[in-house]
């Protein structure tokens, strides 16, 4: 039993959910007690779709448990076969269901109906949405996508790749979806089935006539893939193309599986983000300590862009995905920090604050987090939140994904200028602490600079010689404290913790200016 | 709960058509409570003792609330539990010391039973017992169950509160007759209330649930007591065991509604009729002012109710008598004969109401009579919406507060907005 007070992930039938509502043409029976619908909401409200899922509950209640809950399940396939008229159907249990054992599949199965039928196996007490979506996706193709065969040849035609992994309810995976097909369609590589997001059970029987697979998002696709490597000897791209490098690695493994030149694809300057990045005003980025968690594709992709494409420090990387953990932690290595692998969010800001992180790169509850600590956050990752929807088209992938990341990962800090001007006119009368924005004040009073710019003494003198008790700051001379104010404010935090530490370690009990820089020294090796 | 009996088509007595369907049903389940009891009670705090789905769907119900460390959380069965390996009770009640270390305000928690635990039979009374013993005197420990095989959405409340029950302080069987409001209101709508009675001389007025839990209100056979809610048919079950007398009330939704809940108070009280109209006539004169302009907006709409919190009774009588609306069909999860007659009565002749669901019909018939307001739950919103149906979503009716004389004008505002709004978009 685990106490949770909020969580990363649904149960894994909303993973199948998300399968089965971004296809066509199929339909899903959930076994399921009538609290199990507030999972439309999810689709309907949330990612605002303008069509229920397509997914029968049977919504038994207690007073069936002692009759025939099976009757049930099984009128309710009868039903929606007659009305919805799917091409096939998936069926299975969510967590109540799975403790009756009504064997959804067979059930099914013994209706007899003329479209396949798909039973799902998902175990609600281990396993979780991502996990759910992925098995979900890998037995559809399994059972859809035919036997074995050996690869069309390609004489006298363009190649053809799938495009595997964009779900309904998925982070910006309808953007993402559109870059893809972009680079595909410049490299000169035709687009064979997209699945599972707008694809037809009929489309995934055809998933054999493509020369490889492209793996968008591996937790959902992967199983699949593999599964299709097998069967049609496809190979697979695995690179998820997040960032200029991932995308342009991405495009080059797309070309030479496909036999065609990337040259002109990365001709230029496909993405705004390298320079951007090298222009003076990005100088300020340098090392800015960022914490990065959220799904394994997503905080994989965000921590390499970060380090090596932004010029951040990665202090922190984690994720939920306890299935991707290996990969993870070893991405983590090579940035010299250890992974935070966990599903209670309480973990997540423990480990946030253990590493004095300036920047946060999570999901929607790292934003909170971020918020109560008073540090900038952007948001990378799912779980979805309506604001994971924007109107504009948003992506995270490909060229256009790169500038996208450039804004999100940078716009939460001040610009670069900005803030050394700030800094440089920090005790002008125009921009100190307390002067209200000049364009509000013309007409009104003057604005209000302080009288005296010393600070106030301390009220009560610690003598040199007791030194203050363990883990107590040291005191700040009056002067020491002025000195302090002449550092731009954005450091003046760090510059202060630091000069604690170093008065702490030597058990000052005062700190002066001399103290000050000494730290100063001290630290900024 | 939702054990339906046979019932007779037709309501010969008020002329309503009652239906009963049965099939897939789209509403939330009884843990959905929880996000708005969980405010009211301001030190108590509600476990789950669930799946992840349970999880999943009040922080998916709950929206943003979820960031603010609300007094809420759930107890995630896992296989070990299921298959033996952990003993289900120690596991409980390790969880629950590791909360209550984490959250020393809490002085009533509420172990709150779902369809997993239902269906193991996970004996959560006896876990609420053992961990009151040895949290005493700190903290309360009771069970309800808000279980989606047992409870419908506002159903959830329902059994909370007829937990508290037993709990409640013994009244003397001398004590001067009191009145207790029973249902969740916002603490706005409770003080306008409590002035009203006040006003009417009444002095010994209580609610239920109290704003903290060792508040609650005593209960005896002078105790008389009033729904403010249309859901609560276990709590007053529970309350009329104890010995107290329920008034028969429509709800207060609307200045006609509120009056006559008022009203019955005032009867079952002995109050003057001059002094009760002097006292509701302010109050009455408001409601009718904020709702005038409401009127020429709602009149003639024709509305469609799908099944959602039981509070469809009460706001198609609202709608239809106070505004003017046509009702093409009131859904409702879930019927009481007896706390609705007065309600029922109300309606106008040949009202159609349906209890229970089967929702590809209802929406079938929902699209043929293309109402021009649609009340739904969230997920049906958006759907209806995009086939150019207007929509109002009924879990907005429980969060907002709306009963009352001056809460009146804000209710009928929640109808109009929707059809408010499409007049202003060009888009």
């Amino acid at each position: 039993m685990q106490l949770t007070l909020w969580t990363y992930e649904g149960p894994p039938h909303i993973g199948a959910m998300r399968v089965a509502t971004a296809m066509r043409g199929l339909h899903y029976v959930l076994h399921a007690p009538q609290g199990d619908t507030y999972a439309d909401l999810l689709f309907t409200m949330i990612e605002r779709r303008d069509a229920r899922p397509p997914v029968t509950y049977t919504t038994f209640q207690a007073r069936d448990l002692g009759a025939d809950t099976a009757a049930i399940f099984q009128n309710a396939v009868s039903e929606a076969y007659a009305r919805f008229r799917p091409e096939a159907m998936i069926v299975g249990a969510s967590c109540t269901a799975e403790l009756i054992q009504d064997d959804p599949g067979g059930l099914a199965r013994a209706l007899d109906l003329p479209i396949p039928v798909i039973p799902l196996e998902l175990p609600a007490y281990q396993k979780k949405e991502n996990w759910g979506a992925s098995e979900t996706f890998y037995r559809l193709v399994r059972a859809l996508a035919g036997p074995r065969a050996e690869p069309a040849p390609r004489e006298g035609r363009r190649p053809r790749c799938n495009i595997l992994g964009p779900t309904a309810l998925g982070f910006r995976h309808r953007d993402d979806l559109v870059e893809i097909e972009k680079l595909m369609a410049a490299l000169g590589v035709d687009v064979n089935v997209v699945a599972p997001w707008g694809a037809s059970p009929a489309d995934l029987g055809r998933l054999g006539a493509a020369d490889f697979n492209v793996v968008l998002y591996p937790e959902i696709a992967r199983a699949a893939a593999q599964h299709l490597q097998k069967t049609f000897g496809q190979p697979m791209v695995e690179t998820v193309p997040i960032g200029v490098g991932a995308t342009t690695r991405f495009v080059e493994e797309v070309a030479a599986l496909a036999g065609v030149d990337p040259a002109p694809v990365l001709a230029g300057a496909p993405s705004r983000l390298p320079w951007y990045s090298r222009s003076v005003d990005s100088t300020y980025l340098t090392g800015k300590r960022v914490f990065i968690f959220g799904d394994a594709t997503h905080a994989l992709a965000i921590a390499r862009v970060a380090a090596t494409e932004l010029g951040f420090k990665v202090v922190g990387l984690g994720t939920y995905t306890r299935e991707f953990a290996r990969e993870v932690r070893a991405e983590a290595a090579l940035h010299g920090i250890e992974a935070t692998i966990t599903d209670d969010y309480l973990d997540v800001e423990a480990a946030i604050q253990a590493a004095q992180a300036e920047l946060v790169l999570g999901t929607q509850m790292e934003r909170h987090v971020a918020k109560r600590l008073g540090l900038p956050c952007a948001v990378i990752s799912a779980p979805m939140h309506v604001q994971d929807f924007p109107a504009r088209h948003s992506p995270q992938m490909g060229f256009e994904g790169a500038n996208v990341l450039f804004d999100t990962l940078v716009h939460p800090l001040m610009m670069g200028l900005e803030e050394h001007l700030l800094g440089m006119f920090r005790e002008d009368a125009e921009f100190h602490d307390g002067a209200a924005p000049s364009h509000l004040t013309r007409h009104g009073t003057a604005p209000s600079v302080p009288a005296a710019a010393e600070p106030a003494a301390p009220a009560i003198e610690i003598p040199l010689t007791a030194p203050p008790p363990d883990d107590a700051p040291a005191a700040w001379e009056a002067s020491a404290e002025k000195e302090l104010k002449k550092i731009p404010f954005f450091v003046r935090g760090k510059a202060r913790a630091n000069t604690e530490r170093f008065a702490r370690e030597r058990a000052l009990s005062r700190i002066t200016v001399e103290t000050l820089y000494d730290a100063k020294a001290h630290f900024g090796r | 709960m939702n054990a339906h009996v046979s019932l007779p088509a037709t309501d010969a007595a008020c002329g309503v058509t009652i239906r009963q369907e049965r099939g897939q049903r789209a509403v939330f389940c009884g843990l959905t409570g929880i996000v708005w009891l969980h405010r009211k009670i301001q030190d108590a705090f509600f476990l789950v003792v669930g799946s992840r789905t349970c999880a999943h769907l009040i922080q998916s119900a709950a929206g943003v609330m979820i960031f603010a460390e609300p007094r809420f959380a759930t107890a995630i069965i896992d296989e070990r539990d299921l298959a033996g390996l952990a003993d289900m009770n120690e596991e409980l009640d390790r969880v629950t010391r590791r909360l209550i270390e984490r959250r020393p305000d809490i002085r009533l928690l509420f172990l709150v039973g779902s369809c997993p635990s239902e269906v193991i039979k996970l004996d959560l009374p006896r876990a609420a017992q053992r961990l009151s013993r040895s949290l005493s005197p700190d903290v309360r420990v009771l069970s309800y169950s808000g279980s989606g095989i047992e409870t419908t959405f506002t159903q959830g409340e329902d059994a909370c509160l007829a937990a508290l029950v037993p709990e409640l302080p013994r009244a003397a069987a001398e004590a001067a007759p009191s009145l207790l409001v029973v249902g969740a209101l916002a603490d706005v709508v409770e003080d306008q209330f409590s002035r009203l009675f006040a006003q009417m001389g009444l002095e010994h007025v209580a609610f239920l649930p109290a704003r903290r839990a060792g508040a609650m209100p005593a209960i005896g056979p002078n105790t008389r007591i009033l729904l403010a809610q249309p859901f609560l048919a276990d709590t007053a079950r529970a309350l009329e065991a104890r010995g107290a007398t329920r008034i028969p009330a429509p709800f207060p939704l609307g200045a006609e509604g509120t009056t006559a809940w008022l009203r019955a108070v005032a009867d079952a009280f002995g109050v003057d009729p001059r002094l009760f109209a002097e006292v509701t006539a302010p109050g009455l004169r408001r409601a009718e002012q904020a709702l005038a302009p409401y009127r020429a907006l709602l009149g003639g709409r024709r509305v469609f109710f799908f099944p959602d919190s039981q509070l469809e009774l009460p706001l198609a009588r609202f709608l239809s008598r106070e505004m003017g609306a046509d009702l093409i069909e009131v859904g409702t999860p879930y019927l009481h004969r007896g706390h609705m007659a007065p309600e029922l009565a109300l309606l106008p002749a040949g009202t159609q109401v349906v209890e229970g669901q089967s929702l590809d019909a209802q929406m079938d018939r929902c699209r043929a009579a293309r109402p021009d307001l649609t009340v739904c739950g969230l997920g049906l919103a958006n759907p209806l919406e995009a086939e150019g149906l207007a929509t109002k979503w009924s879990i907005e009716l429980l969060f907002t507060p709306i009963q009352g004389y001056d809460q009146a004008g804000d209710l009928a505002e929640l109808f109009a907005r929707p059809l408010v709004r499409r007049t202003r978009l060009e888009v």
